[in-house]
């Protein structure tokens, strides 16, 4: 029963959605008001239809009713039920209706919360974003229906794919979507601005928090995929460059870069038609990203429901939205007002440069992960690009914008000195130049990359804290109150950016240093590796609900207190398939990791890894991440447009114009 | 001349979907080979196992179906396959193994790690081997009949769905043929 109230469900929100794209837009091109307010109505109304369908099929999971296909293959009741419900969204038609829940959310955001907006241009970003719905619960209702039933029901379904059995997936695909699908909102702000002709200083200010509520989960998502994939694959890597990991960094590049250029419209009002770009690029990525994925344009290990009809589809929604959205960018910014003067050394400057590193990183991306198609196009050969690639072309950029995100936050508005800056910067390069020859002296010639990586790291740290260490010197005299009145959008930032530097530690901490040792090994035998002593207790098979394993357990011996861990090979027979579960010793200073493989008369294989700091890749990553949540908290962007006025420029249009 | 700036996004646009479009009629699974019902050219690989044999182009006509997998300690999708390819040894299944521009040790240690299936396996360490058979990269399998041709070649991993989609009925087929 379930499954046919979910399938009228989407089938009514499709409907609704229609209402939502049309009824806005043409509302507010005749400068109708009823019709407007029915687009708000409508998208109100939708989200309670889309989330009915979601519940639908998540209470199907749930009671593991095999008559619905999607359930079948995806869910077992050996299974257990947190993993159950997590398997609603872990196939494709699953995690295409959790995109356009999320969609929904977002879209009713706009209507619920828009109250302050000029009537006009909420109902075109509600009309814009109406449209974007139609497309995906098209998508999803003629293509991908994840309500299909099954005649006869099997007594028990398949199972979903044991990697993906893990906590880590429960949170990572509900965080990335939230990301992708927010910056629609950008998206659709970008196309209603075209369409009014006029952005001004009040629609930056609606974007960004927008912006930013789409990169805060978008960072979460990446930190933690990467997490699981450290220790569920175990592999003992973190990246892989992989076109699926690819797909998710190229969004949040251009969307870093657009959180930034939205800031100098906001503050400046320049910028104008390259915020609009950036803003209809970053969500056409995020698009590419879910076409990536789909279609079998590229192999991926994680690639999932690989099926070329849908490509064609998702090609469709993407000519569609991209394309009329470009379209119209080449029709009407260049009649966009220009944006306000300032000279080179500025923060403005600033921004543009960090925008334009950000960019090539992004294109760097672009090109390594469809370069294999681009080539096979042009000459027929296959190739693939490995991490050489990116390490040769993507670190290069990525060290240059480190050494920029410093002096930044450092330059005034408008127009600085250059020695100015440099004296505002003396301290930090002061200690990034003592750990660079600190670390070059220790380390050596070879050594000098990881002395960089070091001294990067120092700088963007202590650059970070110096931020906010010079406004509370400069107001030393009320020392509490200036650091009470810091606003958060500068609390924010100080911890983006430091995070960043904590991300630099990691990498550069593991790929320096990091050391591994493959043997065999019976139990009772005993392995001297990474300072320590590591011995291995027993070996024995072991069950949980739907798998056995063996378990080699280790107690480790060494400085530091003494401790146990484990570490397993599953074999899930009804999936039939294993997966390796990794015993990690996590430690500020390093993980020491742990997995086994193949047993013989030799003994079992053990592989141990030593990575040194890697923790801090993940910690950097959250601590950007609530960076920009602290941001977003930021009065200034809570209150929206009614709040003060930027001191720089009157705002033009405060009241409804038309 | 600013307006047609504007519109650069637009064209670049139009052209990237070109090639996505003309992507999306490619399998990337798919390669076919020059030695498509054909001996492959002589080869021979010295061991990677120390004492062993290696293999060499004889050592797959020996009279029976044979997969013959290129792999490398450092490709992810090749973990993905070698479950597949143990399994199907304790099935009894031949498979020979060449591994590719892997460095010294790293190819044994893989071995250790995950398991060995291989009955003759052979190391290419300069990628030279590769060059000659037509490898663009790892994980290849070929299925080589009675006579030691190339019936199929497969690109990328061998998943569950692949070996009982496409291989395992063509080892079937060629076992019948005379």
């Amino acid at each position: 029963m379930s499954a046919e109230v979910g399938q009228f469900a989407l089938i009514l929100a499709l409907l609704l959605a229609l209402v939502q794209s049309l009824a806005p837009l043409v509302g507010a091109w005749r400068g109708d008001r009823v019709l407007m307010a029915l687009g708000r109505q409508a998208a109100l109304l939708q989200v309670g239809f889309v989330t009915l369908a979601f519940g639908c099929l998540a209470y199907a999971f749930m009671t593991c009713d095999f008559s619905v296909t999607l359930v079948a293959n995806h869910a077992n009741t050996a299974q257990p039920a947190a993993y159950r419900f997590a398997a609603t969204w872990g196939s494709h038609e699953g995690s295409m209706l959790l995109w356009v829940l999320i969609l929904a959310l977002y879209g009713a955001g706009v209507a619920f919360f828009g109250g302050t907006l000029r009537e006009t241009l909420q109902a075109r970003v509600i009309g814009v974003q109406g449209l974007i719905a139609v497309c995906f619960l098209g998508f999803l209702v003629f293509t991908s229906n994840p309500f299909l039933r099954l005649d006869p029901a099997p007594i028990e379904g398949r199972e979903l794919n044991p990697l993906l059995q893990d906590p880590g997936l429960v949170m990572h695909p509900p965080l990335l979507y939230l990301g992708y699908v927010g910056f629609s909102i950008a998206f659709c702000f970008a196309v209603a601005a075209l369409m009014e002709g006029r952005v001004d200083a009040a629609w930056a200010r609606w974007v960004r928090p927008w912006v930013l509520a789409a990169w805060v989960p978008l960072t979460l998502g990446i930190t933690l995929g990467s997490a699981w994939a450290y220790y569920e694959l175990g592999w003992g890597g973190w990246w892989f460059w992989d076109p699926v990991e690819n797909a998710s960094l190229m969004p949040w590049l251009l969307g870093t870069a657009l959180l930034h250029s939205a800031l100098v419209l906001e503050r400046r009002g320049a910028l104008v038609s390259w915020t609009i770009l950036l803003a209809i690029l970053t969500f056409s990525l995020s698009l590419v990203g879910t076409f990536l994925v789909r279609s079998g344009i590229l192999t991926s290990v994680h690639a999932f429901a690989v099926d070329p009809e849908r490509g064609v589809y998702i090609l469709g929604i993407i000519i569609l939205t991209t394309g009329l959205a470009l379209g119209l960018y080449g029709w009407r910014a260049s009649a966009l007002r220009p944006g306000a003067v300032f000279t080179p050394i500025s923060r403005e400057g600033g921004i543009i440069l960090n925008n334009l590193f950000l960019s090539v990183l992004c294109a760097v991306v672009f090109w390594g992960t469809f370069q294999p198609v681009f080539i096979e196009l042009a000459n027929g050969d296959k190739i693939s690009v490995g991490p050489p690639y990116y390490t040769l072309n993507f670190m290069p950029f990525a060290a240059a914008l480190m050494l920029l995100v410093v002096a930044g936050p450092m330059l005034n508005w408008k127009r600085d000195e250059a020695k100015r800056v440099f004296q505002r910067l003396r301290i930090p390069a002061a200690l990034a130049a003592l750990v660079l020859a600190a670390a070059a002296v220790t380390g050596g010639v070879k050594g000098l990359v990881t002395a960089g990586g070091l001294a990067l790291a120092t700088w963007l740290l202590a650059g970070s804290i110096a931020i906010l260490a010079r406004r509370w010197w400069a107001g030393r005299a009320y020392l509490a109150r200036s650091i009470l009145t810091t606003p958060r959008a500068i609390v924010g930032l100080t911890l983006a950016h430091a995070g960043l530097g904590l991300l630099t530690l990691g990498i550069t901490g593991v790929t320096a240093w990091e050391t591994d040792k493959v043997l065999n090994m019976q139990p009772g035998q005993t392995v001297a590796f990474a300072g320590r002593e590591l011995t291995l207790t027993t070996v024995e098979t072991t069950r949980g609900p739907n798998w056995e394993a063996r378990t080699a357990r280790f107690a480790v011996k060494g400085p530091g207190p003494d401790f146990q861990f484990r570490s397993e090979r599953r074999f899930f027979p009804s999936a039939q398939s294993q997966t390796t579960e990794a015993g990690i010793r996590v430690g500020l200073s390093g993980n020491l990791y742990v997995s086994v493989g193949e047993e013989s008369a030799q003994g079992i294989v053990v592989r141990l890894w030593h990575h040194p700091l890697i923790i801090w890749v993940w910690i950097g990553g959250v601590v950007m991440a609530l960076g920009g949540a602290v941001s977003l908290s930021d009065r200034r962007l809570r209150i929206g447009s009614t709040a003060k006025a930027a001191p720089t420029r009157p705002q033009p249009y405060a009241a409804p114009a038309e | 001349m600013k307006r047609l700036l504007f519109l650069a996004p637009a064209v670049a646009f139009v052209a990237v979907l070109v090639v996505f479009f003309a992507g999306l009629g490619r399998d990337p699974s798919r390669l076919p080979t020059v030695y498509q019902d054909k001996p492959l050219p002589a080869f021979t690989a010295p061991p990677l196992r120390p004492g062993d044999v290696g293999l060499s182009a004889a050592d797959l006509q020996t009279g029976g179906p044979v997969l013959l997998n290129v792999f490398a300690s450092w490709c992810g999708p090749c973990r993905v396959e070698h479950p597949v390819f143990m399994r199907l040894r304790a099935q009894g299944v031949i498979i020979h193994g060449l591994n590719w521009k892997d460095q010294p040790g790293q190819g044994l240690r893989w071995l250790a790690e995950n398991g060995d299936p291989y009955v003759r396996v052979g190391d290419d360490p300069t990628g030279r081997i590769g060059i000659e058979l037509g490898v663009a990269g790892v994980p290849e399998t070929f299925v080589i009949d009675k006579q030691g041709r190339v019936r199929y070649r497969h690109v990328g991993a061998v998943t569950p769905e692949v070996w009982s989609g496409k291989i395992e009925p063509l080892m079937a087929k060629l076992r019948s043929e005379s």
